[in-house]
């Protein structure tokens, strides 16, 4: 299978008046059709930030320094503004942080889902947008009466799930949706993440499902991308992460989390997560890297490409395959 | 001897407006007491709307109960006034969600700890003061030299939680009511100021009671829990107990619901059964009756607690062969 969404080394620089940030440093990954990818790290690792580059909404002073952006052969990054705001929703749908917030308070549900649609596809009849609607509502598990209400009138659950239906309408090719949960609890997040799985089925979309929470990755996710200070540390799947993590990284992160047998042991990773105007220099985790050699110092280490679709970002494993 | 706290069958509504006749009862008739010899940890957990923080609101005497009395140290909250009134404001303390939010901006993180320091009267001078300050902020694992001096916006989320919890540790409170602290917080530092509350209970004799949605960090952290939903006692008991071998179906649909970090324990296959759009608020019987996979005809009364073990009752009609708990017996069946 081919992949649907191929990110070419993408690179994402804000330029502030302390100096220039690099907040995502050269990002590669692909996902096939009906895949979902968890993108995990600490606030202010980039993940927001890749999001943002792959539906082209860095604002100033961000830019996108580099890199390519492929859904379904399409190069995001060369589209004019024009054309991009065409793929947008129609081939890639961002659901951003607390969208769920972002509804319009005085207008009805129906009409802001109407405003999208009418965005891409002017000549629409009303039937049609009608109908497209109501289907969208009813795949995320609401009822066709929703759409007559206000975001007030709706819970917390429902308002979210109003979203992802305003994601589907034109049923994109890759969903990505950035902490979709956070504010819920438990029993609504397992509903609305059962929503996305549903939805994602339905219209054979990849998903890229951005968060910290490690619990949901396990029960949601096919791959994990770890990032840390801009840079995707090791790429593999559900259970390579879960059972043998290889970067030092996401051994730290997985060896950090509650467990069931584990009661009463907390484990966190010492030291913070580096600023990004000021990057230690050499590999960015070095300073918490519990096996940081010499050179880890100095050089940047070279993303590796192992067995079993692995890609990882560590001295560790460059040495190894040269030997 | 008298208790540390004391509920006695507190309970809180919420009207909308003069006329209408709709009430929300945040709180339903719950009887609760903490001794004050014997430190404990403990966890009220429930979803949204099951009037966790309502609780909290009460302890801290930020609002009042509809019915009921709370007392602490075996005076009434509400008819404190005074020198008594000030020992209980300094030795109820409170530590909240946001770590974002709490903060005055335009002060350094000084001020925080300065505030309590002299409206309470514990430093004769600036030196003793910064001395309390030093050491209270090295009791929860930051460095003076690292926070004192700088703004909110210089720290990290997980460090400004820690000043928070300083800042109520400064007071040497004998009870800490911590509402949702980390779960605004990254995953990786949720771990050390998991800990750090931890310590407070272990080296410092307070008690804690932890409020939170989040069960996995309740599992590690306390000894007791007291599952709520809509008001209502779902469940109550030792912990360990509970998150292992729920009874309430409640319960265990909230257990079932948690995101292990664990590939051999998949996300629940029981099937969540009305969606909460579908739940009307007005029933008299078990608040859970709506939801519930077990519903039977008793369940149109509101079941009352019964005991499943000495650390260990549900509220729950399936259970009605073992023996009622009376509803003010509650802290029998919490381990300490």
């Amino acid at each position: 299978m081919d992949p649907i969404l191929k990110v070419i080394d993408l690179q994402v620089s804000y330029y502030t008046d302390a100096g220039r940030a690099t907040a995502l440093a050269g990002a590669t990954f692909s996902l096939n059709p009906g895949e979902k990818l968890g993108l995990v790290g600490e606030s202010g690792s980039g993940k927001s930030t890749m999001a943002l580059a792959m539906v082209r909404m860095i604002k100033p002073p961000g830019r996108i320094e580099a890199g390519q952006v492929l859904v379904d052969g399409v190069n995001l990054t060369a589209l004019s503004e024009k054309e991009m705001l065409q793929a947008r929703l129609s081939k890639i749908a961002y659901i951003p942080q607390g969208a769920m917030n972002s509804l319009n308070p005085v207008t009805r549900i129906g009409s802001q889902m109407t405003d999208a649609v009418r965005a891409h596809d002017r000549g629409a009849s009303k039937t049609s947008i009608d109908d497209r609607c109501r289907l969208a509502l009813e795949s995320v598990d609401l009822k066709p009466g929703v759409a007559q209400m206000y975001a007030h009138e709706l819970s917390g659950g429902m308002k979210q799930r109003v979203c992802i239906a305003i994601g589907i309408l034109l049923k994109p090719k890759v969903i990505i949706c950035d902490e979709p949960t956070s504010a819920l609890d438990v029993v609504t997040q397992r509903q609305v993440m059962e929503t996305i799985d549903r939805v994602k089925d339905q219209i054979g979309a990849a998903v890229i499902l951005i968060g910290h929470d490690m619990g949901l990755m396990a029960q949601f996710v096919d791959k994990v991308a770890v990032m840390y200070a801009g840079r995707l540390m090791e790429v593999s799947t559900v259970s390579q992460m879960f059972t043998d993590p290889i970067h030092p990284y996401a051994k730290a992160l997985i060896s950090s989390l509650p467990r069931l047998d584990n009661k009463g042991v907390f484990q966190g990773i010492p030291g913070l997560a580096p600023s990004l105007l000021r990057l230690p220099s050499g590999c960015p985790f070095h300073p918490r890297c519990s096996q940081a050699m010499d050179i880890c110092r100095t050089d940047i280490p070279p993303s590796v490409t192992l067995p079993g679709e692995r890609a990882v970002l560590c001295h560790l494993f460059s040495e190894k395959v040269q030997l | 001897m008298t208790h540390l706290l004391e509920l006695k069958n507190v309970s809180k509504v919420y009207s909308r407006g003069l006329l209408s006749k709709i009430a929300t009862t945040a709180l339903a008739d719950i009887s609760l007491t903490l001794e004050s010899d014997k430190p404990t940890i403990m966890t009220v957990a429930g979803e949204s709307g099951s009037g966790k923080t309502t609780l909290a609101m009460l302890l801290l005497g930020f609002i009042t109960p509809t019915t009921g009395q709370i007392f602490y140290k075996g005076e009434d909250i509400s008819q404190l006034r005074g020198a008594e009134r000030m020992t209980y404001r300094r030795e109820v303390q409170a530590v909240f969600q946001d770590p974002f939010a709490v903060f005055n901006p335009f002060y350094t993180v000084d001020h925080l700890l300065t505030v309590p320091i002299n409206r309470f009267k514990l430093a004769k001078s600036k030196k003793e003061a910064r001395g309390i300050m030093t050491d209270t902020l090295e009791a929860v694992g930051l460095h003076p030299d690292d926070v004192l001096g700088k703004f909110p916006h210089q720290l990290s989320g997980g460090q400004r939680q820690r000043i928070n919890v300083a800042r109520a540790l400064v007071l040497r409170p004998k009870l800490l009511v911590a509402d949702e602290p980390v779960s605004m917080v990254d995953a990786s530092l949720r771990a050390s100021i998991l800990d750090t509350l931890r310590g407070l209970q272990r080296d410092y004799g307070v008690s804690i009671i932890y409020i939170t949605h989040d069960l996995t960090t309740a599992y590690h952290i306390a000894k007791s829990i007291i599952v709520l939903y809509r008001g209502n006692v779902m469940e109550v008991g030792d912990v360990d107990t509970i998150i292992k071998d729920p009874q309430h179906p409640y319960t265990r649909l909230l257990i079932d619901s948690i995101p292990w970090p664990d590939l051999s324990r998949r996300w629940g296959e029981t099937e969540i059964k009305a969606k909460e759009s579908d739940i009307s608020d007005h029933g008299t019987g078990c608040k859970f009756l709506a939801r519930c996979p077990f519903a039977m005809d008793p369940c149109q009364n509101p079941p009352p607690l019964f005991r499943l073990s000495e650390y260990h009752a549900a509220s729950c009609y399936q259970y009605e062969e073992q023996p009622g708990l009376p509803a003010d017996q509650l802290s029998s069946v919490l381990p300490v």
